[in-house]
């Protein structure tokens, strides 16, 4: 566990580098690109009905009357 | 507006970012992907509320934004589970060093407050103005600025203790990786 010694006084540098490695993490997911299950899931949906049926927010096909 | 096959194309286009952000607020790879279904399906479902001309990823990032404020509210965050989930996410492994480096900065990040977290993320790697991740965070711009601020001010404490004079990776990974090397 490492001590706080100082809070203030940010250095350029120090600054520089968060911003670089919060980047890195970043773009390293931003490079994976478009999961199919996503690229399907947008070209299938057709509107606000459609959606909403997959959402789960309209009735389901069936319900066997769950526990 | 209707979805027409531009929309849907500049949806698909902001798939990548949206799941970036995703994971940086979760942490966690299959509760992102989670979140970012269901943000799709909303916004599809909503599109009519979308305004033709206005900022189409700052509507996505709001909306996934919010469900994961409310998802965040039922389940708590388990931190350890993220750092291991979140590694399993990356596609290409970074070298060892770097690797270490990167675990430290990620756990780093996760002991921020949440509204510090997402407002440095939202500026500092999304890409969006002041002004853009105000409205996605429905606050003040002042507000995220200095939310930024703090958020890198700790970021500092916490990675680099003691300023510029123990700067630089080789400490850290020396550290770390302790009496391994000649």
């Amino acid at each position: 566990m490492k001590e706080v010694k100082k809070q203030g006084g940010l250095n350029a540098e120090i600054q520089s580098r968060i911003g670089h490695q919060l980047r890195a993490m970043y773009d390293d997911v931003v490079r994976q690109g478009v999961p199919d299950r996503f690229a399907e899931l947008i070209r299938k949906l057709d509107g606000p009905e459609a959606a909403t049926a997959a959402q789960g927010g309209g009735e389901p096909d069936k319900n066997n009357g769950g526990s | 507006m209707p979805l027409t096959d531009s929309l849907r194309d500049d949806i698909l286009a902001a798939v990548p970012s949206l799941r970036a952000f995703a994971i940086s607020l979760s942490g966690n790879g299959d509760r992102a992907d989670d979140l970012v279904q269901e943000t799709l399906l909303r916004a599809i479902a909503n599109i009519d509320s979308f305004q033709v001309g206005s900022n189409l990823p700052a509507w996505l990032f709001t909306i996934l934004r919010n469900l994961f404020r409310s998802d965040y509210r039922k389940r708590r965050r388990e931190v350890e589970d993220a750092e291991g989930n979140y590694a399993k996410t990356l596609k290409t492994q970074p070298a060892q060093n770097a690797h270490l480096e990167f675990e430290e900065f990620r756990v780093a990040l996760d002991k921020l407050p949440q509204d510090q977290r997402e407002a440095l993320i939202l500026v500092g790697a999304s890409g969006f103005s002041y002004e853009d991740a105000a409205a996605i965070c429905g606050c003040a711009v002042g507000t995220i600025k200095s939310r930024v601020n703090r958020a890198r001010s700790k970021l500092s404490a916490l990675l680099y203790v003691d300023g510029a004079d123990d700067f630089g990776p080789d400490n850290t990974v020396r550290a770390v990786i302790g009496g391994n090397g000649g």
